[in-house]
């Protein structure tokens, strides 16, 4: 009992911006030399962050202006294919919302479905490595190399290698058919559940990896406290163990949504040409195919804002401050 | 996705600037400093202006060095897996001392056109002194200024190109590209599956192959072969109403779930699976797949007749070996060579005494009509007509809406 109380004191102390300052307070009382030493360390600080300042500055902050500013350019009268110039044409993203706002719903829809589908899979296969075989070094190894393994190969290898699994003349398609699971003329290849399947199976990696390492810290000692307080199993999965791994679970979910909803792979070698396009497709077709390069950077600059507003509102909702 | 361009105009340049620091992306100093990067990242596109770098200021270096760098599709050369060499290159360093870097870059036009739009329309070297791309490509890179003219006088065996590839509405007398193979698209289907085989573009919309049929991603030889078939001259004068109705039944078919999935070379996968039974396909891909797989599938050109496309080589504006990229071309329009790498590509072949110099090569395709095509055989195939920029643009925005994108 108490020790369940230090740790959670621990826990909501850790990031508190009221209680960090209350530690600084001895400052006041320091001798000059010691401040100044202090100043130069905090210097150096800065110098350290130097390179990820200017890494981020290349290769983040100027491409997003750089595509802000694409997509706002015009096409003028007679101007061959690729040739625009720049002007603050804002109807651009009217124009692509309108003719895409489907793909763009239907994107975060396919991502939704495949991080719920990736935590119901993901976290019991964590909880099994972490929790139950933790003292069984060799066997939670080999299954921990097992849920990495995907990692090392191509994920469109992967990806086409679930086609031929997949392929109307398979095996596991004409036993589906067997046993009407499936119907007669049905296929599991170019549609909207392979799609999905597909992102699910291709994100489940990193929907396991932070919940295996949340849950590897789990003191399973207050597992024990919990049923010696007369919690059954589900009562101290949700007001232990869950509570203790949402770091992993925010860590996890937001490690899936957000590459998945601007996949297109999966979208492309799994779905078809009818209810199955992702905006990731949409982007690529108009980028290179049509060669509308404000119409591909209005997109690109579309879903990174709802990415992000998504991402603010989740975490908002249910990421307190001692969990992120 | 990294657009490449910032405002030319300084005005303009400014007001984005200022549009952003009004949403207090940036602020003070650091808004200044971002700008002036800004200014100096933009490679100085040319938006409006001719789009193209001058191919005078060009220096030729071929002369002090001897290589030659050349960016061509997959499986399109001669290849010896065992040594792990291009036989025919080899021959040609022999020949001309030349060292040519051979890399296949190429995996689709569009792909690799954005890929190095940005470097052409500045004027820069891509890297590459001789680029692959199909006629249409070939049409809209010429039409840019993103070519060199050649020096024919290099290029003597020049003289061997097909009388009916001389002289192309896209680049009148071959001054600044020349064939390298040529191709059909046609329809091929699984012998196994379809005993009966098929005649016309509209057997593929039999119910009995619904959800087993695919077509190309690429918008000429689809709608080329299905204008075809609603008896359309493709290379004629059609336009809006044509491309229209036979988008209309491309639609129709998609919707129906009669054609599975619209398609790239990865087509010839899901042949390969069963999952596509029936295919609008390119001729040399069924040579090679039948060749690797066994005889499984045919393919023939349709009643109402196929596409004939070409590829073409290219020196890309700015590229510094052009005579060296030159003597390449010369060599390849030597019949004997040409023969060598249509035995190994099995497409056709663009130059005159290939046939007689495949003989020598490999008799047995000599009658190959895939290869060497009889007159007849020709009289199916058509050329589709270069479309304006106008055209293509809205032509490409109507095939891709069409296609889920």
């Amino acid at each position: 009992m108490s020790l369940l109380a230090t740790r959670r004191q621990q826990q909501t102390g850790a990031g508190k911006g009221k209680n960090g300052r209350k530690r600084n307070k001895p400052e006041d009382f320091r001798s000059p030399g010691e401040v100044a030493a202090d100043k130069r360390k905090s210097h150096m600080g800065y110098w350290l962050i130097l390179p990820g300042f200017i890494f981020m500055l290349l290769f983040f902050v100027l491409p997003v202006f750089s595509l802000l500013a694409t997509s706002l350019y015009t096409k003028p009268p007679g101007a061959d294919i690729g040739q625009f110039a720049p002007a603050l044409q804002f109807s651009n993203y009217a124009v692509v919302l309108q003719d895409y706002w489907a793909e763009l719903i239907r994107s975060f829809g396919f991502a939704l479905i495949a991080t719920v589908a990736a935590l119901l899979i993901g976290y019991p296969m964590a909880y099994l490595v972490a929790v139950r075989l933790r003292h069984r070094n060799l066997l939670r190894g080999i299954l921990l190399v097992l849920i990495i393994a995907p990692f090392f190969t191509s994920f469109i290898l992967r990806t086409q290698a679930w086609k031929q699994i997949l392929a109307d003349e398979s095996l596991v398609v004409s036993a589906l058919q067997a046993v009407a699971l499936l119907p007669e003329d049905g296929r599991l290849t170019a549609t909207a559940f392979a799609v999905v399947c597909g992102l699910t199976y291709n994100f489940l990696p990193f929907m396991t990896l932070p919940i295996y390492a949340s849950l590897e810290r789990l003191d399973t000692r207050l597992l024990e406290a919990s049923s010696d307080l007369y919690s059954n199993a589900f009562t101290t999965f949700r007001r232990v163990t869950l509570p203790l791994s949402m770091p992993g679970v925010m860590a996890g979910t937001l490690l899936t949504f957000i590459p998945a909803s601007g996949d297109y792979i999966n979208a492309a070698l799994l779905g078809n040409n009818q209810d199955t396009t992702m905006i990731g497709q949409v982007i690529d077709s108009r980028f290179f195919r049509v060669v509308d390069y404000p119409g591909a950077s209005a997109l690109s600059f579309i879903l990174m804002l709802a990415i992000l507003a998504l991402v603010t509102l989740y975490v908002r909702r249910f990421g307190t401050k001692e969990l992120i | 996705m990294t657009p490449r361009r910032l405002p030319e105009d300084p005005q303009l340049r400014r007001l984005v600037v200022a549009q952003m620091s009004r949403r207090n992306v940036l602020t003070g100093a650091g808004g200044l400093t971002l700008a002036g990067l800004l200014a100096a990242c933009g490679t100085g596109g040319t938006p409006t202006s001719q789009g193209s770098a001058e191919g005078g200021a060009v220096v030729d270096r071929s002369a002090e060095e001897k290589i030659v760098n050349w960016a061509n599709w997959t499986l399109y050369l001669d290849y010896d897996s065992e040594a792990q060499t291009y036989p025919s290159l080899d021959a040609f360093t022999k020949q001309t001392g030349i060292q040519a870097n051979y890399s296949e870059d190429i995996d689709g036009n569009d792909s690799y056109f954005g890929k190095v739009q940005g470097q052409l329309a500045a004027g820069q070297d891509i890297g590459q002194d001789i680029v692959t791309l199909t006629d249409w490509m070939t049409a809209r890179m010429i039409r840019l200024g993103y070519t060199q003219e050649l020096d024919r006088s290099n290029i003597p065996n020049a003289k061997n190109l097909l009388r009916n590839l001389q002289d192309v509405d896209f680049d009148p007398g071959r001054k600044h590209s020349l064939t390298w193979q040529s191709g059909f698209a046609g329809i091929a289907w699984n012998k196994k599956a379809i005993p009966g085989g098929l005649k016309s573009v509209s057997d593929l919309w039999n119910p009995e192959l619904r959800g087993r049929v695919e077509v190309l991603d690429e918008m000429r030889d689809t709608l080329g072969l299905m204008m075809l078939e609603n008896g359309v001259d493709i290379g004629g004068n059609w336009g809006d109403d044509e491309f229209d109705n036979a988008l209309d039944d491309l639609r129709r078919e998609i919707a129906n779930g009669q054609i599975r999935q619209v398609k790239g070379n990865s087509y010839k996968q899901d042949l390969i699976s069963e999952d596509a039974l029936a295919v609008v396909a390119w001729s040399g891909d069924i040579t090679q797949l039948n060749f690797e797989q066994g005889d499984k599938w045919e393919f023939i050109l349709p009643e109402a007749g196929g596409t004939l496309w070409s590829d073409n080589l290219m020196v890309p504006v700015a590229s510094p070996h052009k005579t060296n990229a030159e003597k390449l071309m010369n060599f390849y329009y030597d019949p004997e060579n040409a023969a060598t790498v249509a035995a190994w590509v099995n497409y056709i072949s663009p130059v005159a005494g290939a046939r007689e110099a495949m003989e020598k090569v490999d008799p047995s395709l000599v009658d190959n009509p895939l290869i060497f095509p009889t007159d007849e055989y020709l009289a199916d195939a058509h050329v589709i007509r270069t479309l304006s920029a106008d055209e293509e643009t809205k032509y490409n925005d109507r095939f891709q809406k069409a296609i889920g994108n």
